[in-house]
């Protein structure tokens, strides 16, 4: 599993980054929203894995009730609480961007940044 | 002490309210402040001179070894009394020299802020509390040169002397720190000793003694204006006069010759042939002979002045090096006297007949006759004229004894001293005797007249001060100079100092020599226009390789060079940055690769997938490629929606049902938002070109199979056990009232708990987007006047009552 993972967390970086250079705002707004994804799938696996490269099913960290720890193995919550964090984030970001192409757009006519450079010079 | 700098501070701060209140009393009301701290320092000098110091301290940073130290011993106080007592004279000449100025307020807040910064520098003690005041000074002389900053000599000017003296600066820092541990390895102290008192004997036998010295010289140099870096000074000349005559002639060019100076017993190696003394004597005589020679060529006023500055400063730093400290000292209080009164005279010029320029004009004795014998006095004085008992004969006296005692290099030095000594006397005819006595080209442009009293107080003083210290030395120079050559000397003087003027009146080769440059100087100011034709294949010469041109190519240079640099990565364009970003970053990938050797180590038991994983991962697969190629901007959205919820059964699947379920929400959200204003939005447009983007292609499908190879190394690689043991333990407490966070899931007690700050930066990362979000809905429209959400929110209840 983490060897397909790893495919495809290549493809969804190289996607990602394709569409971020791309000079059509809206494009690069989806590119943002797929480099989210890359970056949580990363964390994710690079946690999950083991040390030989396997990856297993596991419980979720939950503390059944009437006991005081988990016995056995069970999942690394620190990856997902920051995914979590990082998903929340990219959510943000992405509502806001879409706002800002929205706005732009509508003001300067164009979704090209090649035309829309003038401020940043 | 200080006491005395929080005074001038302040004083610095209410400077504008006393200029607007005090009205012409301005001047005397400020230059009491300073007039009565001299005085005070003035009364230490019986004290001083018998080795009692005054040591404040002030713990201000305990735990970093940072105290305020302050210490004041001979050689501090001969430049305290110059700082106060000239700072006085100056301030009082200013009430009436800057009258009328309308931003009078701010040049004496600038004027006494640098008077505390410089005050402190030559009172400080610790390394770091000095080269604070001493960016200090450089920050208020910079103010000061640039004050007139509608002129553009003036800007240029001062941004000179800010680039020559910072970079000196910053170099002095790193040697200052360097010195310290180096001085912290000799004494067996760990943390550097930081207090220059407390240096140990021996720091020329430390491994790390040349960084030192080329450092701290390299800050020294460039603030004393020594050659190569003179060039500064001239240019500075743009400030008022006054300004030129306490910065740059009395105190802050003089600052590098302090340092040199308080550094000189622990950094001399005790012979010539040192590094310490041989960059020293290099600097300071090839200072004091190019400065003196090109002061000849200058006509302006203030030109000449500065020049022969530049050569006064070689000197000072030139006879510290030759291991003449008493000379070295006796020179600086002359100077001080000389060169001050001569920078006042030259503003008192400039202000009462309007003239700048001393080829053009002449007797204006007979308009301005305390001028006049105070200009005399004071160029008798830097001439050095043999048998006139002032100050600069008896300092020159000394100076050319020096170059007769300088072992192997005693030809050498005294050829320097006595070319140099003669240019000198051109130069105090020029500018003490030809104004007042010498042949006017012309009238004045304004009716000259003899300048009101404040201004003439301070040039009066120093050139009778001149003749006071030469007559009576007992009263002031003797006690003075011996206890400040005796802090450069690091010991006592085995004879008491000679600095009566009857003393050196001897037949003697000194006296010969001397009277054979005076001779010589007469001689140039008859044949000056001569002079003048003769030397101007030099000056040709300067203007293509000199100093100030090397300064000015350098300067376009880094200018060039940023625009260069700004052209190609800061172009303003998203998708270069963007390249620009990944190209840096696989760079770095292969050089690691390069470095280490090898790739990084890959697991190898990748187990068997099932039928659900598999499915998973083609659908991503897939839709990550079909996201790139779709015209159609619904589909994509429906696309981005697939993978969202594909990556989210991913995290369900393998223990993070918290983290699927949040990116459940949050997917579903996107995909709503992004249908409500779909249509909003412009269609895609294929913008670049074919090749364009296969080059594209090829950068992200790079970058994605590093990151596919660094995701495969990483999850094999187990740097440091995983903390999520100690999430278990801490969840639930073992007793009823133990200590734990109370929570039964582990990934949201992380989130409230553990790591709460980081949830706390998340919800202000919310906060603000929802505020751009709302921003940007709201935003008015500056052209039509009415916001646009507004005039929309119109159409839509326009259409909701239709409906």
């Amino acid at each position: 599993m983490s060897l397909l993972l790893a495919a495809i967390i290549g493809m969804l970086f190289a996607s990602a980054l394709y569409m971020m250079m791309r000079r059509s705002f809206v494009k690069l707004t989806i590119g943002l929203i797929l480099i989210g994804h890359s970056a949580n799938l990363l964390i994710f696996t690079c946690a999950a894995t083991r040390r030989d490269g396997s990856m297993e099913r596991l419980p979720p960290g939950l503390i059944e009730e009437g006991q005081t720890r988990i016995e056995g193995e069970f999942a690394d919550p620190l990856p997902f609480a920051l995914i979590l964090t990082a998903i929340v984030i990219a959510f943000a970001i992405t509502a806001f961007t879409l706002v800002l192409v929205k706005r732009a757009y509508q003001e300067v006519g164009t979704d090209d940044l090649d035309n829309m450079r003038t401020t940043d010079r | 002490m200080m006491l005395s700098l929080a005074i001038l501070a302040l004083l610095s701060v209410a400077a504008p309210w006393v200029c607007r209140y005090a009205g012409p009393a301005r001047g005397v009301v400020l230059a009491a402040f300073p007039l009565g701290i001299g005085a005070w320092f003035a009364s230490k000098i019986p004290s001083v001179a018998d080795g009692g110091g005054i040591v404040e301290t002030f713990a201000w940073l305990p735990e970093l070894g940072l105290e305020l130290t302050f210490r004041l011993d001979g050689l501090g106080l001969l430049f305290a009394l110059l700082v106060t007592l000239i700072g006085a004279g100056v301030l009082l000449y200013a009430g009436t020299y800057m009258q009328g100025h309308h931003q009078i307020g701010r040049f004496f807040a600038y004027l006494i802020g640098f008077m505390t910064s410089m005050l402190g520098l030559v009172l400080a003690d610790n390394l770091i509390l000095l080269f604070i005041f001493w960016e200090l000074t450089s920050i208020t002389s910079y103010l000061l040169i640039g004050f007139n900053h509608d002129k553009k000599e003036s800007r240029s000017g001062a941004l000179q002397a800010l680039m020559v003296t910072g970079l000196g600066g910053l170099a002095m820092l790193a040697g200052l720190v360097v010195l310290a541990f180096a001085a912290g390895d000799l004494a067996g102290v760990a943390g550097g000793v930081w207090n220059m008192s407390e240096l140990p004997e021996g720091l020329s036998g430390h491994a790390h003694y040349p960084w030192i010295v080329a450092l701290v010289l390299a800050g020294c140099l460039t603030k004393s204006a020594q050659f190569p870096f003179y060039f500064w000074l001239p240019s500075a000349m743009a400030a008022p006069s006054l300004v030129s005559a306490y910065l740059h002639s009395s105190t802050m060019v003089k600052a590098g010759v302090y340092l040199i100076a308080r550094l000189h017993p622990n950094l001399a190696t005790g012979t010539a042939e040192g590094l310490w003394e041989g960059l020293l004597i290099g600097f300071g005589a090839a200072t004091m002979f190019v400065g003196a020679y090109l002061a000849t060529r200058q006509t302006l006023y203030k030109r000449l002045l500065a020049y022969s500055t530049v050569s006064s400063l070689g000197v000072m730093v030139m006879l510290i090096g030759m291991g003449h400290p008493d000379a070295a000292a006796a020179y600086i209080l002359a100077h001080a006297m000389f060169k001050g009164c001569l920078f006042l005279v030259a503003g008192i010029v400039d202000h009462e007949a309007g003239e700048k320029d001393v080829a053009e004009i002449g007797r204006l004795f007979r308009a301005m006759p305390a001028t006049g014998m105070a200009a005399l006095l004071a160029g008798i004085s830097m001439a050095g004229v043999p048998l006139a008992p002032l100050a600069g004969f008896v300092a020159k006296e000394k100076m050319i004894k020096a170059g007769l005692d300088a072992g192997p290099l005693t030809a050498l030095l005294t050829a320097l001293i006595i070319a140099a000594g003669s240019f000198t006397v051109f130069i105090a005819i020029m500018t003490g005797f030809k104004p007042f006595f010498g042949k006017a080209q012309r009238e004045p442009k304004k009716h000259a007249h003899e300048a009101p009293w404040p201004m003439l107080a301070a040039p009066v003083i120093l050139a009778v001060l001149g003749i006071v210290y030469a007559l009576v030395p007992a009263l002031f120079a003797t006690p003075v100079v011996t206890a400040a050559g005796e802090a450069i000397k690091g010991g006592p003087f085995e004879a008491a100092l000679r600095l009566d003027a009857f003393y050196y009146y001897e037949i003697s080769l000194a006296l010969g020599l001397s009277l054979l440059a005076t001779l010589i100087g007469v001689g140039i100011y008859f044949g000056r226009g001569l002079w003048v034709k003769a030397t101007s294949p030099f000056a040709k010469l300067d203007g293509v390789v000199g100093p100030a041109r090397m300064y000015d190519y350098a300067m376009l240079g880094l200018t060039k060079g940023s625009w260069a640099q700004t052209r190609v990565l800061q172009n303003g364009s998203l998708q270069v940055y963007i390249k620009m970003t990944l190209v840096a970053i696989l760079g770095m990938f292969a050089w690691a690769i390069w470095r280490t050797g090898a790739l990084p180590s890959v697991g190898t038991n990748f187990e068997r997938t099932g039928l659900l994983e598999w499915v998973l991962i083609i659908s991503i697969a897939v839709s990550a490629i079909v996201a790139t190629r779709l015209g159609s901007r619904l589909a994509t959205v429906a696309v981005l929606g697939v993978i969202g919820y594909a990556v989210a059964v991913v995290f369900a699947l393998y223990g993070g049902p918290d983290a699927a379920m949040t990116q459940f929400a949050v997917e579903t959200l996107i995909v709503v938002i992004f249908v409500l204003v779909v249509y909003h939005l412009p269609r895609f447009a294929v913008y670049s070109g074919l090749a364009v983007r296969m080059m594209d292609l090829l950068l992200a499908a790079t970058f994605g199979g590093v990151m596919a190879c660094l995701v495969l190394a990483a999850g094999s690689q187990e740097l440091f056990a995983p903390i999520s043991a100690y999430f278990n333990e801490a969840a639930m407490p073992e007793t009823p009232d133990g200590q734990s966070a109370y929570g039964r899931n582990l990934v949201n007690i992380i989130l409230v708990d553990f790591r709460s700050v980081d949830t706390l930066g998340e919800l202000v990362v919310l906060g603000i987007a929802a505020i751009g979000v709302y921003t940007l809905m709201k935003l008015r429209d500056d052209h039509e006047g009415t916001p646009v959400a507004e005039r929309e929110g119109d159409e839509d209840e326009r259409e909701g009552g239709n409906a």
